[in-house]
């Protein structure tokens, strides 16, 4: 791997930049594997890597259907943040924004971690109520967030909207201080990169059609470049999974809906953290172009239109006028839409299945970003040792069965 | 914006007129013994679901007209609605599906 380094970057001026290598291979594939991961986004490639780095595990080869990063990874507005409710949620998502804090060095690309500080806003008696028993269960856990009063708040936002006779007043908000943003894209090319010089073959423009299975067992996939064998598969593919999964016939607790963002026309600073406001259903940060990132609610339905609806989309920005009513005259650049999984109690899946061979990771809904470096670390591990990690074994499929809810869906910044 | 057609009271409007409640014709496990239904039974009901890339029968409620639920047939990819029956019809053969058999 070429190493990058300010050194590199001026020996290559001086050759007027002609000597760069590509950053990762693009490998024909082989007939065989040890692991084939279904899905090149952030989470598949964190997966790749980790199994590589950590257990050595470098015949592997992940597969994508288009270009890698191209699904949630390249669609979400790259919010990263740990202050969750259930001590199993606190422990992977923290474990994976502690990694993100040290990335940049490890995958030696620069993922532009900005721990700019993240607050969820309080604009209900009952939000107030639901953030401060959080900041208590993060206390607990070790996890540094604190509860900001109203005037608090407007200090570290001064545009935001606290008249109190606002139709929902702003009563405070939780902190969390390391909580902030990443470059989405450079997470996705920075562990490409690491997991190609580590020998896993990063294969794109590959569709899986089928999972090979005898006896139980999985042998391997068909895909559209060819059949390849397998000994063990793991499916990555976010939104795809129920598509995926249903190829093993194995069918998943897990519904499929767009979530939309949208960005605006790059303006001076003037928001230097996150806001999520979960009453009003809207969450934004600014970019250092300078662009607003604006989030909001999924679609109704279930649906795989890389779309959004309208009604969604207005909702967002009615959520984004009630918070700051200056931005009224902004002008919207850019609109798009990601197939996210929903899973029942809106935590992750993340494990084993009934075909043995068979692995999946899937189930982040509207929150995969923040995850990926502790989900890939986890989801490496439980595959390369055949059972699941720790942190990982809450999330296993089989607590649909048991009835062992990890339930985040009334403890979400934003509530789908 | 989604419209859609009320089969129950007749009128059409958009989306936001209406409720989806999603995947339609699951049936809860019927026994006068909770015990004698299976825990696999019971998360297939709960939380299993078909989420196809493609047609799709789904529950929608004409929350701002009569207020009842009905049944509709959608493509989740393209979005659009292609039947709409109420609750007491049977589920459409979605494998041999047929745009004017509703």
């Amino acid at each position: 791997m070429n190493r990058y380094s300010i050194f590199t970057l001026a020996r290559n001026a001086l050759t007027f930049h002609k000597g760069w290598q590509k950053a990762w291979r693009s490998p024909e594939p082989k007939s065989e594997y040890d692991v084939v991961i279904v899905g090149a986004g952030g989470h598949g490639l964190a997966t790749a890597y980790y199994l590589a780095k950590e257990h050595g595990v470098t015949n592997v080869a992940i597969l994508d259907k288009g270009w890698l990063g191209g699904g949630n990874t390249g669609r979400n507005t790259t919010i990263i943040r740990s202050n969750y409710l259930q001590p199993e949620s606190i422990a992977i998502y923290e474990l994976s924004r502690s990694l993100y804090e040290g990335l940049s060095q490890e995958l030696n690309f620069n993922i532009m971690f900005s721990p700019r500080g993240l607050l969820n806003l309080c604009l209900t008696e009952h939000e107030l109520r639901v953030f401060k028993r959080i900041v208590h269960a993060n206390r607990i856990a070790g996890l540094d967030t604190q509860f900001l009063s109203r005037e608090e708040v407007k200090g570290l936002v001064p545009l935001i909207n606290d008249s109190p006779d606002a139709r929902y007043p702003l009563l405070g908000a939780l902190y969390q201080p390391r909580g902030g943003t990443a470059r989405h894209d450079a997470i996705a090319w920075g562990y490409a990169r690491g997991a190609d010089a580590l020998g896993v073959d990063v294969i794109q423009n590959c569709a899986v059609t089928g999972i090979s299975r005898r006896g139980g067992s999985v042998t391997g996939v068909d895909t559209t470049r060819g059949k390849i064998k397998a000994k063990k598969v793991a499916v990555v593919a976010a939104g795809h999974t129920s598509v995926i999964m249903d190829m093993a016939g194995v069918r998943m607790p897990l519904e499929s809906v767009a979530l939309q963002a949208m960005v605006s026309e790059p303006v001076k600073p003037m928001l230097d953290v996150v806001v999520m406001a979960g009453a009003v259903h809207g969450y934004v940060s600014q970019s250092d172009k300078g662009e607003l990132v604006i989030g909001g609610g999924a679609d109704a339905c279930n649906n795989y239109s890389q779309r959004g609806s309208i009604p969604a989309l207005e909702h967002t920005a009615t959520a984004l006028l009630e918070l700051f009513p200056a931005f009224s005259r902004m002008r919207m650049l850019r609109q798009w839409g990601g197939i996210v999984d929903m899973s029942a109690d809106r935590s992750p899946v993340i494990g084993e299945t009934d075909v043995k061979g068979l692995y999946v990771n899937c189930g982040w809904g509207t929150g995969g970003f923040k995850a990926i470096p502790g989900s890939g670390f986890v989801f490496a591990d439980s595959i390369a040792n055949d059972r699941p990690h720790p942190i990982a074994e809450p999330f296993g499929l089989n607590r649909f069965l048991e009835g062992r809810m990890v339930d985040e869906s009334t403890a979400a910044a934003v509530a789908h | 914006m989604l419209v859609l057609h009320c089969p129950v009271c007749g009128i059409e409007g958009e989306e936001a007129d209406f409720h989806c409640g999603g995947e339609a014709h699951l049936v809860r496990p019927q026994s006068h013994d909770p015990e004698n239904v299976s825990d696999e039974v019971l998360r297939d009901y709960l939380y299993l679901r078909q989420n196809p890339r493609g047609l799709h029968c789904e529950m929608w409620q004409c929350t701002r007209g009569c207020g009842k639920w009905f049944n509709a047939v959608r493509d989740t990819v393209t979005m659009e609605f292609k039947a709409f029956y109420r609750m007491d019809q049977k589920a459409p053969d979605l494998a041999n599906f047929d745009e004017g058999q509703s």
